[in-house]
């Protein structure tokens, strides 16, 4: 700082200067990373799509436009052939399976998060046992809990189809994650089973910032609870549950470890992240893969633009400020 | 009369919760004693104490190399994204400049993205790199999601710390890197403990990229050894190891989310609600 100060609005002036000129270069060390390992990766996976690269030899690869996406031949006989991602019925499987275990999976950890958020906000004993045994989901690692959940599900052996035995539910033994009808199921309840606390957390956070005296009014007006819940509760936690509810959502839409390890190799339940994977990696159809994955990202793109515009979601939290 | 009927269905809900929530860890434990033809047996309780299945993942190599690949990677990718979200946080919480709002929307959309969307670029990049199946491939990929999410959540943190502090810094002529250092940091050690936890947690789980950028088996991290384990046969899965190992690599973390609790909850809503 110099001895002699100039006048204050110079100084302020220069001072805010000096300021955003080290913001400029706090920031760039973290932007020239996140280049490195977000934009720049995912711009090639972009251009890759448009190419006919393939894993052994990723630098021969040719420009081939979207016929990675969609191309059409007509034979001789005057028939058209269509071809590409577009055109592949095992893509639209992995689609229809990556939408519908979205949106039944957060739909369900959001119900039931929200049943948990409202036990954990009464008052009684044990609470903070109860919280903690609720948060030991969360902190399971995904694959292991895969694997877990694979032994107890287990065809022969498994804990599950004894209980229901016993409990006379089902009269003979369920391979659960081998059946095309029971697999997606299985899915489901793992994944709900690992994802409700985070929701549950999220919802109870929203809980807590609700003034008491909201609730005493609703109670001296003799209002039932049910009826407080769905007038006053829920609308006041709404933007903390659309929240929650978009996070989880982009969560299950890129979901692959879970499905990797539980159910391998079952179409009932191969998702978009699995299928690209598995050209790009497994089938040597790197470019292929890479249109998949392309399109996923897109998919995501759209729907996170449309939430946020229709919901009207304040993510940056700069508005509340 | 309802009231104590109230009281039982409520405590019952809170039962049924509880053994949802613990079950299956409870049950790993249990077969985790279990070896030979007790594995198939369905027990409800521990019947015998059998740590063999412990020694057995104790003494392999391949596994405690897992684990000290999965401690690495994960330390320094935390490390490294702590380093460069400090004072990137700092910039984006105090300093007011253009598209301010912008940039932080784009740090957000980046800890969203699908992963397997940048796996194809990525790949190809730790290929030019010759980082191929070595941890520097991981701490290199792990962070696309953790550098987002510390900046994020160090962003949200920093910005509820009071003007005050700051502004008798900035009189007494501090420049930003002595706020930052001699200001902040000391006032940030609960946040950047919660924040790097979370980071850690999310480095020591990942999947996708560790199975993709690791080939031989020296160089898996903790959850690709574990989703790979397989026995004699393809077929044959060693349960009880599986879940002796389950259970080691579970332990430590159910103990740090127990302990540090509130301040995970804290963190993860400073992360995810701000309605």
């Amino acid at each position: 700082m110099p001895s002699s100060p100039p006048t204050s609005m110079s100084s302020r002036h220069s001072l805010s200067a000096q300021r955003r000129c080290a913001a400029m270069w706090f920031l760039a060390p973290m932007l020239i990373a996140l280049f490195c390992v977000a934009a720049w990766p995912l711009l090639r996976t972009i251009y890759f799509s448009s190419t006919n690269t393939t894993l052994t030899s990723l630098y021969d690869g040719k420009w081939i436009g979207f016929d990675n996406y969609l191309s059409y031949r007509k034979l001789s006989s005057g028939r058209v052939i269509w071809r590409g991602t577009l055109a592949d019925p095992a893509w639209w499987n992995a689609v229809w399976n990556t939408v519908r275990f979205s949106v039944v999976s957060v739909a369900l950890e959001t119900v039931l998060g929200l049943i948990v958020a409202l036990v954990l906000h009464q008052n009684f004993k044990g609470r903070g046992w109860v919280r903690a045994a609720v948060l030991i989901p969360w902190a399971i690692p995904t694959i292991v809990s895969a694997r877990m959940w694979g032994w107890m599900l287990n065809d022969q052996f498994g804990i599950i189809n004894d209980i229901l035995l016993n409990l006379g539910l089902i009269e003979t033994k369920i391979a659960w994650t081998a059946n095309i009808e029971t697999a997606m199921l299985a899915v489901l309840a793992v994944d709900v089973w690992k994802t409700t606390p985070f929701m549950a957390l999220l919802c109870l956070a929203g809980l807590q910032m609700i003034p008491k005296d909201v609730y005493e009014a609703a109670k001296v007006d003799g209002i039932h609870p049910i009826r407080v819940f769905f007038k006053v509760t829920l609308p006041l936690i709404r933007p903390a549950l659309m929240v929650a509810v978009i996070f989880r959502m982009l969560d299950a839409l890129r979901i692959f470890d879970l499905i990797y390890v539980l159910t391998p190799n079952s179409k009932a339940t191969k998702t978009m992240s699995v299928i690209a994977r598995e050209n790009l990696i497994d089938f040597d159809k790197f470019a292929y893969g890479s249109a998949q994955s392309t399109l996923l990202f897109a998919l995501i793109a759209i729907f996170v633009s449309a939430y946020i515009w229709l919901g009207k979601v304040d993510l940056s939290g700069e508005h509340s400020k | 009369m309802s009231k104590f009927l109230n009281a039982t269905l409520f405590y019952a809900l809170v039962f049924v919760i509880v053994g949802v929530s613990v079950f299956p860890f409870y049950y790993a434990v249990i077969t985790s004693f279990k070896t030979g033809t007790a594995l198939f047996e369905v027990d409800y309780f521990i019947t015998k104490l059998d740590f063999s299945n412990y020694i057995n993942v104790l003494s392999s190599p391949n596994f405690m190399r897992s684990v000290w690949n999965s401690v690495l990677i994960a330390g320094s990718t935390v490390g490294f994204a702590m380093f460069l979200a400090v004072t990137a946080s700092y910039a984006l919480a105090r300093v007011r400049f253009k598209g301010r709002g912008l940039l932080l929307m784009c740090i957000l959309a980046v800890s969203m993205f699908p992963q397997i969307a940048v796996l194809a670029g990525l790949f190809e990049l730790i290929r030019a790199l010759g980082i191929y199946n070595t941890p520097w491939a991981m701490i290199l990929s792990y962070t696309i999601f953790t550098l987002p999410f510390t900046v994020w959540v160090l962003t949200t943190f920093m910005r509820d710390l009071p003007v005050e502090i700051e502004e008798a810094a900035i009189i007494d002529g501090a420049t930003p890197w002595v706020i930052i250092t001699q200001v902040f940091l000391p006032l940030m050690w609960p946040a950047l403990v919660t924040t790097g936890l979370l980071a850690f947690i999310g480095a020591w789980n990942e999947f996708l990229f560790a199975l993709t950028f690791t080939a031989s088996e020296s160089q898996r991290t903790v959850p690709v050894a574990i989703a790979l384990l397989s026995g004699a046969s393809e077929f044959e899965i060693p349960w009880g190891v599986l879940m002796a190992a389950s259970v080691i690599v579970t332990v430590p973390l159910i103990a740090l989310v127990l302990i540090f609790q509130r301040k995970i909850v804290a963190g993860l809503t400073a992360g995810g609600v701000k309605g």
